[in-house]
């Protein structure tokens, strides 16, 4: 497997390009989202909660949609679609669970957004919730970026 | 071995894309605090060296690579050309509490190029021109 990594048809590289550098946006987005939930549980800083949904929405989002798109990509390329090896399984069990996370935390933060719109203070709980989810979702795609490297089977 | 390599060397290379997404919410106006920004360092910093390093070591540890090869010696030039920007942006965008900091133009066209370096050497990486 290692050697076949090494030898790729030039075709399947923009695939694993777009795969590789929507999941580094993503794992990006979500790491500055933790922080800035976490530095604004000590402070309550209204900036701070807005700059980690906005990361969400204006990072995380797109990155996702290139890295699933990529993804779904390579391993049609690669023949892997409906493969039952077990790395491609735990790729796609961290991507979809992934997704659903990130739309719950896109939900939660969008409606933080509207009330700060709004004049008011953004809900501290909400925004602890959004903390837990986004570095759920963080552990698991580095155990993902494990997976598509040392490709377990 | 090669896994285990394979596997640190692509971790590396996420906490540095990190360290820079990170930078970029900084340059397009997002508040600049100690946490978040000490925590962009240290992704950009142990990022960078580990990426050479494990990088290195990879190049060393497969027989069909060469430390000499041209794709090899194009990451390395891109390396040092983005820890060069990544230097020059983080002396410059320091914390200033909640509020957006003003960054310098020259400042934000070197986070830029520094951008423009790591995405060349993802395509480099990804790629293997020449190998």
């Amino acid at each position: 497997m290692s050697v076949l990594a090494v030898i790729r048809p030039d075709s399947w590289f923009f695939p694993l390009f777009l795969h590789i550098a929507g999941a580094m946006v993503v794992v990006g987005a979500l790491t500055l989202a933790s922080v800035s939930l976490i530095v604004s549980w000590r402070n309550g800083s209204a900036a701070l909660i807005r700059q980690a949904y906005m990361t969400l929405f204006y990072f995380a989002l797109p990155g996702y949609i290139v890295f699933r798109v990529g993804s779904e990509w390579i391993a049609d390329k690669e023949g892997l679609a409906d493969s039952n090896v077990t790395w491609i399984g735990i790729g796609y069990g961290v991507s979809d669970m992934g997704a659903l996370l990130l739309i719950i935390s896109l939900v939660i933060g969008g409606l933080s957004v509207r009330k700060m719109n709004r004049g008011q203070q953004p809900s501290p709980i909400a925004a602890r919730i959004v903390t837990g989810l986004v570095s759920l979702v963080l552990i698991a795609y580095l155990v993902g970026v494990w997976a598509m490297t040392a490709k377990p089977t | 071995m090669y896994d285990f390599l394979l596997f640190v060397h692509v971790l590396a290379a996420f906490l540095l894309g990190a360290g820079v997404v990170i930078y970029t919410s900084f340059v397009l106006g997002g508040p600049v605090v100690r946490p978040s920004r000490t925590v962009a360092e240290i992704l950009w910093g142990v990022g960078g060296l580990g990426t050479l390093a494990f990088g290195v070591w990879l190049a060393l540890n497969r027989p069909e690579y060469e430390l000499w090869d041209g794709w090899i010696i194009a990451a390395l030039v891109l390396w040092f050309l983005a820890m060069g920007s990544g230097t020059q942006v983080s002396r410059n965008v320091q914390p200033a509490g909640d509020s957006a900091v003003a960054i310098d133009r020259r400042v934000a066209f070197a986070h830029w190029m520094r951008i423009v370096y790591v995405v060349l050497l993802l395509v480099v990486m990804v790629w293997k021109p020449g190998a």
